[in-house]
């Protein structure tokens, strides 16, 4: 560190000042939102029955953790999504390998894939819980059906964008087409397979919280249609509050582990 | 003895549209150590024929012998194309770990091939920290780990600037030869490949044939940057311009 030159010091501590500033403004940011939603429904000016407020959601976080269901409901919604997550994201990845490996394969399905991807699967919805039933099992589906589809192209797309130069070179030392696949195709795509599972992670998310809307008697996404059947709009509310948190959390430890494999 | 012989080659490409004829009628021998250098057009075939040669494309006629059996070619590409997820050492042992289970002795090869070529310092440095010229070094050395009987170079120098171009020209030279290889190079340089070659073919314009072989005779031949100064060099320049007949 001593190395350093005196301006290069003044250029680190003008990062970490421009750094302060950042976090300060994106907290002051949410305190001031936080702020005008509580004094809005003091003062009357929404209606707390319609529009709960930061005490109330604050109330009933807490009395949800008192009668244990909480930690439930969130467990349940997590695990869900981290199950589809990696089903989804093994799903993607090994078939976009078989549609890479075979060219013409790849064409067939080519259009089926394109369909099933821009179909509305919630339309599917009664069909799925007439096909697997009303249980755990029809949300992971739903979940799959939203993030698999997506996951494949997007894979398989870059497997097949994969640098030409590198292939010949592999080709011109005679590999075999596995040796090609696991020591460039795989490798050199590396960055793009971790973005397209990035966006698996928000999909597997969604089509969980849109299955448990539909079927589930536990996790967030039923928490929010009990909520709505009861017109408990606090409880709404609070669900999709805690559905941001956990949104952040997910894509905290993404990023936190996406540095970690980095290095 | 002749360790290459190539004979009446032709290769057509195939589209639904069109078909293009690449090479019409190539035909040559090449002698165990001898350096050859092809020039011609853009777009004639030079580089269809060498990755005819490597194996990597299927000729549409002609036949080509190899005095040797299992005769090992080593290619190396017009684009360096090392891996950046590899260090440079990884992407020299790439050859060797495709054939299979790397021997002891194939490692220390390598490392010998670093170590000469100055580069063993960077061995463990990923390719993107290395300069242009460090780069080809590090791809010839790729090429020679898989110990080939014959090297097929394209264009090797042709991304780098002239300075280095002519030192690394040097430096490849002096490899090839230390290593007593036999290799054919793919060029646009006249002068480099005066300078390199024992003998140039010259390719007409696509569909290509062979369309003239010098011999280059030098009197003092030594390395590639000494041989521009031989009294025959600006001989054979005037001569393989007047061939390659290029009309602006
Ligand atoms: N894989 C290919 N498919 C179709 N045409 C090709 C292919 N490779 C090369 N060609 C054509 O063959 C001709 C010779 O190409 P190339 O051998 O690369 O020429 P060069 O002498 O510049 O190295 C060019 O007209 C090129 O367009
Ligand atoms: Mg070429």
């Amino acid at each position: 560190m001593s190395t350093f030159s005196k301006e290069h010091l003044e250029f680190i501590k003008q990062k970490k000042k421009e750094k302060r500033k950042i976090v300060l403004f994106r907290t002051l940011s949410l305190l001031l939102f936080l702020g005008l939603w509580e004094f809005s429904v003091k003062e009357k000016w929404l209606n707390t029955f319609l529009f709960s407020s930061p005490s109330l959601v604050l109330q009933t976080v807490v009395k949800l953790f008192q009668t244990n269901d909480l930690w439930e409901h969130i467990f349940i919604t997590i695990y869900e999504t981290v199950l589809s997550f990696g089903i989804s994201s093994f799903l993607g990845i090994s078939i976009a390998g078989i549609l890479w490996w075979n060219k013409v394969l790849a064409k067939v399905v080519d259009p089926y894939l394109t369909v099933l991807n821009a179909l509305p699967k919630v339309a599917l919805g009664p069909l799925i819980i007439i096909w697997v039933g009303a249980s755990t099992n029809s949300i992971i589906f739903m979940a799959l059906l939203i993030a698999t589809f997506l996951s494949i192209i997007d894979i398989y797309q870059s497997f097949i964008s994969t640098e030409n130069n590198y292939i010949t070179l592999m080709k011109s030392f005679h590999a075999t087409k596995k040796q090609i696949f696991f020591q460039v195709v795989l490798p050199s795509n590396y960055q793009n397979i971790i973005n397209s599972l990035k966006i698996n992670i928000g999909m597997s998310f969604i089509g969980v919280i849109m299955g448990e809307l539909l079927v589930s008697k536990k996790g967030l996404g039923y928490l929010i249609m009990y909520g709505s059947q009861v017109f408990n709009i606090n409880l709404v509310i609070t669900a999709v509050v805690i559905l941001g948190v956990i949104s952040y959390f997910m894509y905290f430890v993404i990023d936190k582990l996406e540095q970690k494999i980095k290095r | 003895m002749s360790i290459l012989k190539v004979a009446h080659l032709s290769k057509n490409y195939h589209d639904l549209k069109d078909e293009i004829k690449a090479l019409k009628d190539i035909s040559f021998e090449m002698e165990d150590q001898e350096f050859i250098s092809i020039v011609g057009p853009s777009g004639c075939g030079k580089s269809t024929l060498l990755s005819i040669l490597s194996g990597l494309d299927k000729a549409s006629s002609g036949t080509i012998e190899f005095s040797k059996k299992n005769c090992k070619i080593g290619y190396m590409l017009q684009k360096d194309s090392l891996f950046p997820w590899k260090t440079v050492y990884e992407n020299c042992l790439i050859g060797l770990k495709i054939e299979g289970p790397i021997q002891e002795e194939d490692k220390k090869e390598v490392l010998r091939l670093l170590k000469t070529y100055g580069l063993y310092e960077f061995k463990d440095k990923y390719p993107k920290s290395l300069s242009g010229g460090m780069r080809q070094r590090v791809a010839l050395i790729r090429t020679l780990a898989i110990k080939p009987d014959i090297l097929l170079l394209d264009e090797p120098f042709s991304a780098l600037d002239y300075q280095t171009r002519l030192a690394l020209s040097e430096d490849v030279y002096n490899i090839i030869k230390k290593e007593k290889k036999t290799a054919i190079m793919v060029t646009h340089d006249l002068a480099e490949a005066i300078s390199m070659s024992n003998r140039i073919l010259i390719f007409s314009k696509r569909p290509s044939t062979v369309k003239k072989i010098y011999k280059v005779q030098l009197t003092n031949r030594k390395g590639p940057i000494n041989n521009r100064k031989c009294p025959e060099f600006n001989t054979y320049y005037d001569l393989i311009w007047r061939d390659l007949d290029v009309h602006i």
